[in-house]
């Protein structure tokens, strides 16, 4: 316990503590996880919060990340400059989306952003097609990949737009009994 | 105009979907608008119109974290507005004082703001933030105006108005980095919150009181749900520490008088709770176990294996809370204050087994001393109350069984309940594509095998659904299909009553064994019952397996049907156990009837041997292993269920270790030596077996359920062993097993295996109160020997315990002149529970169907709209471009390239009914070819047709503008 204080203050974790769904053990779980990563970038005081960034190739390296095909888009979308460098903040933020206890919505918002690879905030066919052959490692023919994709925007778009909006994504997901089981990390 | 910019802008925020360009966009828009507006002249009265507009949008911006709905901000900021004007009408004297702390506390906030938000944004922010900068000036200028008379108020005020805006300019100047709009906005804000807060306590009136304390409490609220929030974390942690701060300072100014101090205990009552609470949260989440072990399951196999064990971790927890039940009220209290072994003969070992009773093959089938200890019924007496302080031993006994039973349900239906809850409405089939796309990767995999796994099965999944998509199935031979899934269903069928048979056969023979006495017999003939329903559990589900695959169903339903069956085995098994079982009680009651008969006739023997001499001579005493008793058919039971628990559990590690561990050995190591090849041929590796081991967990509880009653002792033995395999399975699932094949969704099984386990504990229950209620317990042995029936315990301690009136009220209570109209209330309120709920389902449907409806109306509504607008988008081009030739054509008069125009479009629209596939560019040159004959008629008819100056001012432009851009 004695050398655990040093990394956070406890102002610092109780503020961990209010602003995600962690506990004070995974706090500092996490942030030995996050040391791990590259330990000599990574300071082990954070009591002066330092300004330090880890690079998305770092991060995607995790097992937990490892070997999920969203992988480099999950951490660009929780980066602050969408390029998929990741201060500790940002790492906890993560995980905290990604936990089992973060609502619906919240997981909602972000498997958006996730699955928007061109961050116009609309899912448009070439989103859906870039998850389908994430998801599917390209083993579908183009036809194929076409009338899932034309499918998928049909079912769940209400606008009429041809492409998903958040409404339409939000609106489609909340009813998904996969979902909340599916879209979490333990860490 | 600009106000609304605002808003959007930040609920957009709000969802953080940031539109970078659209707000750009929206400024450009504002200015232009601006412009615009300044050319029309009126200067003054606009921009005062224009500041009153973004006022309200800008105090809305100060509160955007607390609150969520636009109406909510515009009211507050009224308030607020109002507020201000109080403020000002008190403390003119300090304004300027303020005004200077105003800025100055701006500035520092800014300079944070702005650090955090360097980036580069361009000129154009820098741009709209002064311009909103001076917006705001303007603004508080002209509030002052219009609501404040006295003019030197007003001048003091504007002085510091002003001086506030050129520090903020100035210190624009030298960053000269340019925060959003948005942020800048919201500092501004919160330095207004913290202008309203810093109003001293004392001067407030009850009413602003009431304000501030509804901003702590949003604020409350706000930190609260903070953690929902989809805010990047540095932004949540500045909010974060802000309404801390904000709430730290103003909430001991809250409350007056009297009540202030009881308002600041109360806030320190809170506080102190809340941490408390955090404090016991972490507790819990380090009291649960095996949680790193579950999560590199979880990574290896995904999560459908690892729901198994969540599944076995939850059942020992439960487990955990029976055993402490029996353990704690029922076992340490007969062990510490009851009669100690060997003063009574139902805690002795009877003479004949003193000889074997330490024997290990006897303690390992719960004889000898185990049997007379407090590990099962019969040793328990039936004194009403043991030890120091009267501890009520029967009743407590009997309330530990029914409160195991009760506690079991409310678990289990409230775990059901909660999980309905969760797993959302995913009933419907109407996103079958998008949920595949999007939630069919399950994150937890950190395996490559495993999701190599997973994108095959995602694959082929697409591809199924591409198929039925395409054509529904044909089924080649319905006949053949059918007549096979019929043979399927009668072999099971037949295997079924089989194992049934058995059963029961071998318990019949086992009983005829016991009457001969074990000694005589071999450890199988012994084991005869356990071993064969053992065996049959293990080996029946494979013959299913072997036999479903005759059905040729699909793999889910498939898997269905395998569960279903193999729920059936177990049942029929447990059921003929039981039925056997209750053979076996009513052989022990007639055998027991003959020993108390026997016994009378020895205690008269002995009375009469001895007492013919001396009657008044103290009774011989004999030592209690002699007496003779009777067979006592609770422990005979409870002995049967922990014999079956410990088999079943011997078997379930036996062949965890031989069919998992040993065959992944020798595939491993003989694959060196072998003919082909043994990891991808035919024994391979074994894969974890989900269902089936959810199967064995459900009904190795339900056999407790049952045995608990009459043996104290198995929720302890119950609880060791799911101990035991968590550590086993968890080691042989990452030692031996290959992730499966097929990976189905947990999620949907997840309460119905709970049905399951709400299935087997009704079941189970219901033997188990069939004997507590129909027979009368063993005369000598137990807690209510002596008793006509087991429950008479309460009415013992009701009529002994409880005052007179109480029992009087109770045997009124129970009265069947009350007890059947409160049955009939009761049945009625379910009925009406259950009529309503139908009703709202339907309700339910309805709407849902309505909302299908409108949906697909609103798509068809905006198709339609989108093609009416691009098709007059098409027009208008067409028309456009059609102008333009004629301007370039022919300098005829402004009238007639009016006519012209108006025909034109005519033509073009009955053009492109026809066939619209043209492009432009083709239809040009036979247009300007036709144009003139159609117009020149015109030009004829009409004379002077609605020329009017501003309609031709109007379209000018545009007809100039559009052509230029078609050709580029």
């Amino acid at each position: 316990m004695g050398n655990k204080q040093t990394i956070f203050t406890d102002e610092q974790l109780d503020a961990y503590q209010d602003c995600t769904f962690f506990t004070r053990k995974e706090i500092l779980r996490l942030h030995s996880r996050y040391h791990e990563l590259a330990p000599h970038l990574v300071p082990m005081d954070y009591t002066n919060e330092p300004d330090c960034k880890l690079p998305l190739a770092l991060i995607v390296d995790m097992p937990e990340l490892k070997e999920n095909p969203f992988r480099n888009r999950i951490v660009e979308s929780f980066s602050e400059d969408g390029m998929g460098n990741l201060s500790f903040n940002e790492f906890v933020d993560m995980f905290s989306v990604l936990s089992e206890m973060a609502p619906r919505e919240l997981k909602a918002i972000y498997a958006f952003k996730i699955y928007d690879y061109n961050v116009d905030n609309y899912l448009c066919k070439e989103d859906l097609e870039k998850t389908l052959n994430k998801l599917t490692k390209e083993e579908l023919t183009p036809e194929e990949v076409e009338l899932v994709c034309e499918k998928a925007i049909e079912e769940a778009d209400l606008d009429g737009d041809s492409k998903l909006s958040y409404a339409d994504f939000e609106n489609m997901i909340t009813r998904a009994p996969d979902f909340l089981s599916t879209f979490h990390i333990r860490i | 105009m600009p106000g609304d910019t605002l808003i959007t802008s930040e609920n957009d925020t709000d969802i953080e979907l940031d539109f970078a360009g659209d707000e750009d966009f929206q400024e450009n828009h504002e200015r232009e608008k601006h412009k615009g507006k300044r050319r029309n002249g009126d200067r003054q009265k606009n921009e005062r119109e224009n500041q009153r507009r973004k006022r309200p949008s800008k105090l809305v911006q100060g509160i955007r974290e607390e609150s969520q709905s636009k109406t909510e901000r515009r009211e507050r900021s009224r308030r607020r507005r109002r507020r201000a004007e109080h403020e000002t009408s008190i403390h003119e004297g300090n304004e300027r004082e303020r005004d200077q702390t105003r800025a100055k506390s701006t500035k520092s906030k800014k300079n944070i703001k702005n650090e955090k938000t360097r980036k580069l944004e361009g000129k154009e922010d820098g741009e709209a933030q002064e311009r909103s900068g001076k917006g705001k000036l303007k603004l508080v200028c002209a509030k002052n105006e219009e609501k404040i008379e006295s003019g030197d108020q007003l001048k003091e005020k504007e002085k510091a108005l002003g001086v506030k805006k050129k520090k903020k300019k100035r210190r624009k100047k030298v960053v000269e980095t340019s925060s959003e709009p948005e942020t800048s906005e919201e500092g501004d804000d919160e330095e207004e919150v913290n202008n309203d807060g810093e109003v001293r306590p004392e001067l407030l009136s009850p009413e602003e009181l009431e304000k501030l304390k509804d901003a702590v409490d949003e604020k409350k609220k706000l930190i609260q749900s903070l953690r929902g929030k989809p805010w990047p974390m540095k932004q949540k942690l500045v909010t974060l520490r802000e309404s801390q701060l904000f709430v730290e300072k103003y909430e001991g100014a809250l409350g007056k008088g009297k009540g202030r101090k009881l308002y600041a205990y109360k806030v320190m009552m809170t506080k102190k709770w809340m941490k408390f609470q955090r404090d016991f949260e972490n507790f819990k989440t380090a009291c649960i176990p095996w949680e790193m072990k579950i999560k590199e399951i979880e990574s290896h196999f995904g999560s459908s294996v690892a729901s198994y064990f969540i599944f076995l971790r939850w059942m020992y927890g439960i487990n955990m809370i029976l055993f402490g039940l029996t353990f704690g009220l029922v076992m340490v209290p007969e062990a510490l204050m009851g009669r100690p072994y060997g003063s009574i003969p139902r805690k002795t070992v009877p003479r004949a087994e003193e000889a074997g009773a330490m024997d290990f093959a006897v303690l390992w089938d719960f004889g000898g001393y185990a049997q007379y200890s407090v590990l099962f019924y019969g040793y328990y007496n039936n004194q009403r109350a043991i030890g120091w302080f009267k501890f009520r031993m029967p009743l407590s006994y009997f309330l530990v069984g029914v409160g195991t039973v009760a506690y079991s349900y409310m678990v289990v239906i409230r775990t059901m309940a909660r999980n309905a809850n969760e797993s959302g409405i995913g009933d419907d089939n109407s996103f079958n594509f998008s949920w595949k796309m999007f939630t069919s990767w399950d994150y937890l995999i950190g395996n490559p095998e495993t999701a190599d796994n997973k994108f095959a099965s995602i694959t082929t999944s697409f591809k199924e659904a591409i198929l039925e998509e395409q054509e529904s199935r044909k089924d080649d031979n319905i006949h053949l299909t059918r007549f096979l899934r019929v043979l399927a269903n009668f072999l099971v069928l037949c295997c079924l009553a089989g194992s049934g048979y058995l059963i029961y056969f071998v318990v019949r023979r086992s009983q005829k064994f016991a009457l001969d006495g074990l000694e005589n017999h071999t450890w199988w003939e012994r084991n005869e019952v356990n071993m064969v329903m053992s065996l049959l559990g293990m080996f029946c589900p494979m013959l299913f397996d072997v036999i479903s695959t005759l059905e040729n169903y699909h793999p889910r339903v498939a898997l269905q049907w395998q569960l279903g069956r193999i729920f059936a085995l177990f049942l029929g098994n447990l059921y003929t156990f039981i039925i056997a079982l209750m053979d076996a009680i009513n052989l022990k009651r007639k055998e027991e009837k003959v020993v108390k008969y026997n016994i009378t006739m020895w205690e008269a023997s002995l009375y009469n041997g001895t007492g013919s001499e001396n009657s008044t001579a103290p009774p011989i005493t004999i030592h209690p292993a002699d007496v003779p008793r009777g067979p006592c058919w609770e422990t005979m039971v409870g002995q049967e269920f922990v014999r079956l628990i410990i088999s079943d559990t011997m078997t379930t590690y036996i062949t965890l270790l031989i069919g998992d561990f040993l065959r992944a050995v020798l595939v491993r190591f003989l694959n060196h030596c072998w003919c082909w090849d043994l990891e991808a041929g035919f024994p391979s590796y074994s894969e974890f077996d989900v269902s089936g081991n959810v199967l064995g967990l459900i009904f190795n509880q339900g056999m407790i359920w049952m045995g608990a009653f009459y043996a104290p002792c198995l929720p302890a033995l119950n609880l060791l062993r799911l101990h035991v395999s968590m550590y086993l399975q968890c080691w042989a699932v990452m030692c031996c097993n290959v992730p499966q094949e097929r990976v189905f969704k947990a999620s949907g099984s997840n309460n119905f295996y709970m049905a399951m386990l709400l299935v087997i504990l009704f079941l189970s229950t219901l033997p188990a109160i069939y004997t507590i209620v129909t027979i009368p317990p063993s005369f000598d042995c137990g807690p209510f020997s002596g008793k006509n029936r087991m429950f008479d315990v309460i009415q013992e301690t009701l009529e002994s315990d409880f005052p007179a009136w109480f029992s009087k009220v109770f045997s009124y209570a129970s009265n069947p002149g009350l007890v059947l109209p409160f049955i009939l209330l009761m049945v009625l309120a379910i009925y009406y529970l259950q009529s309503t709920s139908k009703s709202y389902k339907e309700a339910n449907v309805e709407l849902k169907k309505k909302l299908q409806m409108q949906n697909e109306e609103n798509k068809k509504k905006n198709k339609q709209a989108a093609l009416k607008a691009q098709m007059d988008l098409e027009e208008a081009r067409k028309s456009a471009s059609q102008t333009a030739e004629h301007q370039r054509n022919n300098n005829a008069s402004v009238q007639r390239r009016e006519d012209d125009e108006e025909i034109d479009n005519k033509n073009q629209r009955m053009y492109h009914g026809r066939n619209p596939s043209l492009s432009a560019g083709d239809r040009e040159p036979q247009f300007s070819a036709r144009g003139p004959g159609p117009r020149n008629g015109h030009n004829g008819n009409h004379g002077n047709p609605r020329y009017l100056p501003g309609f031709r001012q109007q379209s000018e432009p545009r007809m100039c503008r559009v052509p230029s851009l078609e050709r580029h």
